[in-house]
């Protein structure tokens, strides 16, 4: 824990807000990729820190808000067939589908296990072989190499009634898809520091270079942040749009070799839909095809509904997701949309954007 | 009671090897009263029990304080504890908030049909110990034992009734702006001792649950005299939804300072791996003390003196008056945030 320590030190803070206001000179917009990072900015009011030209936009990192109705919807019908058991992360369970959520299934009889690890499902596929158990992989880079790992194994030990319901997306076409929307107002990114512990940050050079726009590698503690913080807006303000590494005690350039080495063989790269945001090309990672025998959609059917009901009426999740709206813009936040009532899925997730503002601003109190 | 020698005209059942409980131990036969003859009354050993009747008649002399609690913990058995030690010290916990000294127990028992009987005794002897500890009788109870699969190897509760000894109600109602808060030690550590024993978490930690009877210190702050306002363990839902429950009930504003919270290195670690905040982790041997401010440094030395309020603190004061009812956190970098109690079930984070 020294390390923790270290950087929520109360005496580094304030000098970086220091330093942070003695270099702002005009108005700027940042955007923090992870939700573990807005949860972090919201927990310790760092946004409350940076003088008032300074603008964090909450963005789209947080996984179980972007997993598309269709792939919650097919993991209700898995957990609903007679012999399957579904395994997912907890933060799954009560995210919408179109109809209902995981929790309700579970509650009318769908076996429903919530798990720490891929592996954990292997392990239940190991242990019950007359059954089908199927993993729900969301997650973005940093939940890959686990993924295909349990996969990986599952082959070479020849488990057959193992497959993964695959959702897994990728931050870089997010940032392009961000920085390519009308209007955008984002100039500046910290990236989410342990996915570039997995992936590197070769891969966000030249989304920088084309784009003109700085990207900082940033961690999750109070003085990573803040330092991200100012290494982008020095960036902005001496007019330089490079990739910068704030989080090298992770995060190497070209990332876990090993890791990275598994996720490729595993997966490939496919479009994918994100909740709350659209179609993107080449957004997401698939079995590739000599997996493809562990394609939960192939046991299943396809993974292919109408969807429907991306969110309720009213309800600004994907403005939210996208960086367009702040939570506290939404006419339900807080009113209506409540963590035990959410109409959207950001309201839902521990890693949501309406979550964090709900937690650490608004919870008990009209205070904003 | 029965001595199981004595004619009779119901099937005679097989005895069993004994070494699992039968659903026939619970059908209130025989085999129930031999299950109650060998386990269950020798261990407990009470002359309220031996008699073997409906319930229990007993004499407090004076206003009592009644609660009852339902034990399901999972696993039976974790570091710091059992689900019998929790039992018994929940309830008395419960009646020692209420400003009272426990002073009986009913033990209501639901077995699932295949608990090995070891187990059984081992968590009646633990029932035992910490009321023995506790000098307190459990002189009535309930057995009754459910089919295979339809519990987690059993079910606790305890119902218990304890005199008053405090001179002022304690009441949530009672804290006004200017009074303490203590906590008694350091949180969270029940709620990291019952995750890690999880075999399913795969998740290893030294952390034993801080699972004790505050009973003792509890009767010496009254006892010394201490304005003692409110008293409330966070067990379910942790320090920050037993704060908003008196913030709420007294229509009081609570300032608490995140960084005099004692929590345990351990304990934060642990949270940090877990996405966890301590103060939404249950204790089981802990309590907040709302007393008011002139008597807060002599109520801290008293509990001091205890084991289990060695690492008493004061986290923070009732500022004003509000009827909603609010916490606020004061964190390090001098930011204040609500506190909110969790909304639903404890939730692992993925990523």
């Amino acid at each position: 824990m020294r390390f923790r320590d270290e950087y929520r030190d109360p005496e580094r803070v304030r000098r970086l807000a220091r330093a942070i206001a003695r270099t702002v000179t005009r108005p700027h917009v940042l955007m923090e990729v992870c939700g573990g990072q807005t949860h972090a900015i919201v927990r310790f009011g760092l946004d409350r820190l940076l003088p008032a030209e300074v603008t964090l936009l909450h963005g789209p990192g947080c996984p179980v808000c972007v997993t598309p109705v269709a792939h919650v919807d097919k993991a209700i019908a898995i957990a609903r067939t007679p012999g399957a058991i579904l395994c997912s992360y907890g933060d799954m369970l009560r995210v919408p589908g179109s109809s209902g959520d995981l929790a309700g299934a579970r509650a009318r009889g769908g076996d429903v296990r919530v798990v720490y690890s891929p592996l954990d499902a292997l392990e239940i596929a190991r242990r019950e072989p007359e059954r089908e158990v199927v993993f729900f992989a969301v997650g973005f880079e940093t939940t890959a190499p686990a993924n295909a790992m349990a996969v990986w194994r599952a082959r070479r030990e020849g488990i057959r009634n193992f497959s993964m319901l695959v959702s897994q997306v990728l931050v870089p076409p997010a940032l392009e898809a961000i920085l390519s929307t009308p209007g955008n107002r984002v100039e500046g990114f910290l990236a989410a520091g342990h996915v570039c512990t997995i992936m590197g940050y070769r891969e966000y050079a030249p989304l920088a270079a084309r784009w003109k726009v700085p990207i900082v590698v940033t961690g999750f503690e109070p003085v990573d942040i803040l330092e991200g913080v100012w290494m982008c807006l020095r960036q902005l303000e001496e007019g330089r749009a490079e990739v910068e590494n704030q989080y090298a005690r992770s995060v190497r350039p070209e990332g876990n070799a090993a890791a990275r080495r598994l996720v490729g063989e595993v997966f490939r790269v496919v479009s994918r839909h994100w909740r709350g945001i659209g179609d993107l090309p080449r957004s997401g990672l698939g079995l590739a095809p000599d997996y493809a025998a562990f394609d939960a959609e192939r046991r299943f059917g396809p993974a292919d509904g109408a969807g429907g009901g991306e969110a309720e009426a009213d309800c600004i999740a994907g403005l939210v997701l996208r960086g367009e709206r702040k939570p506290p813009d939404c006419p339900a936040f807080a009113t209506r949309c409540r963590p035990e009532h959410p109409l959207g899925v950001t309201m839902v997730s521990s890693e949501g954007a309406c979550a964090a503002y709900y937690r650490y601003r608004f919870a008990g109190s009209a205070e904003a | 009671m029965s001595d199981g020698s004595a004619p009779s005209w119901s099937c005679p059942l097989p005895d069993g090897d004994g070494e699992v409980v039968r659903l026939a131990d619970g059908g209130g036969g025989r085999a129930m009263q031999r299950l109650l003859a060998r386990v269950i009354r020798p261990l407990l050993d009470d002359p309220e029990l031996a008699r073997a009747h409906d319930g229990a008649v007993l004499d407090p002399g004076g206003p009592i304080a009644f609660t009852t609690d339902s034990f399901v913990v999972r696993p039976l058995f974790f570091p710091g504890g059992d689900i019998g030690r929790l039992a018994v010290c929940g309830t008395a916990n419960d009646l020692a908030m209420c400003g009272a000294e426990p002073l009986a127990l009913a033990l209501g028992l639901v077995l699932e049909e295949g608990l090995p009987t070891a187990v059984l005794r081992r968590i009646v002897e633990s029932i035992r110990e910490t009321a023995r500890d506790l000098g307190l009788r459990v002189v009535t109870g309930d057995l009754k034992v459910v089919e295979r699969g339809k519990a987690d190897g059993l079910y606790v509760t305890t119902t218990g009734i304890g005199r008053i000894r405090a001179a002022t109600r304690i009441d949530p109602a009672a804290p006004v702006p200017g009074d303490l808060v203590l906590v008694s030690g350091d949180v969270g550590r029940h709620g990291v001792a019952v995750l890690a024993a999880r075999e399913d978490l795969g998740f290893d930690t030294e952390v034993a649950s801080d699972c004790a009877p505050v009973v003792a210190p509890v009767l010496a702050l009254l006892d010394a005299g201490v304005a003692v306002r409110c008293l409330r363990d966070p067990t379910r839902g942790g320090t920050a939804a037993a704060l908003v429950e008196i913030a709420e009930t007294a229509g009081v504003v609570i300032r608490v300072e995140e960084a005099a919270v004692p929590v345990r290195e351990e304990v934060r670690a642990a949270c940090e791996l877990l996405g966890f905040d301590p103060l939404h982790l249950p204790c089981e041997g802990r309590f907040l003390a709302f007393v008011a401010e002139p008597d807060a440094a002599r109520a801290l030395a008293i509990l001091r003196r205890f084991p289990v309020g060695r690492g008493a603190a004061v986290i923070g004061r009732v500022e004003g008056r509000d009827p909603r009812g609010r916490v606020l956190l004061e964190t390090p970098f001098g930011q204040r945030r609500p506190l909110d109690m969790p909304s639903g079930e404890q939730l692992p984070r993925i990523c």
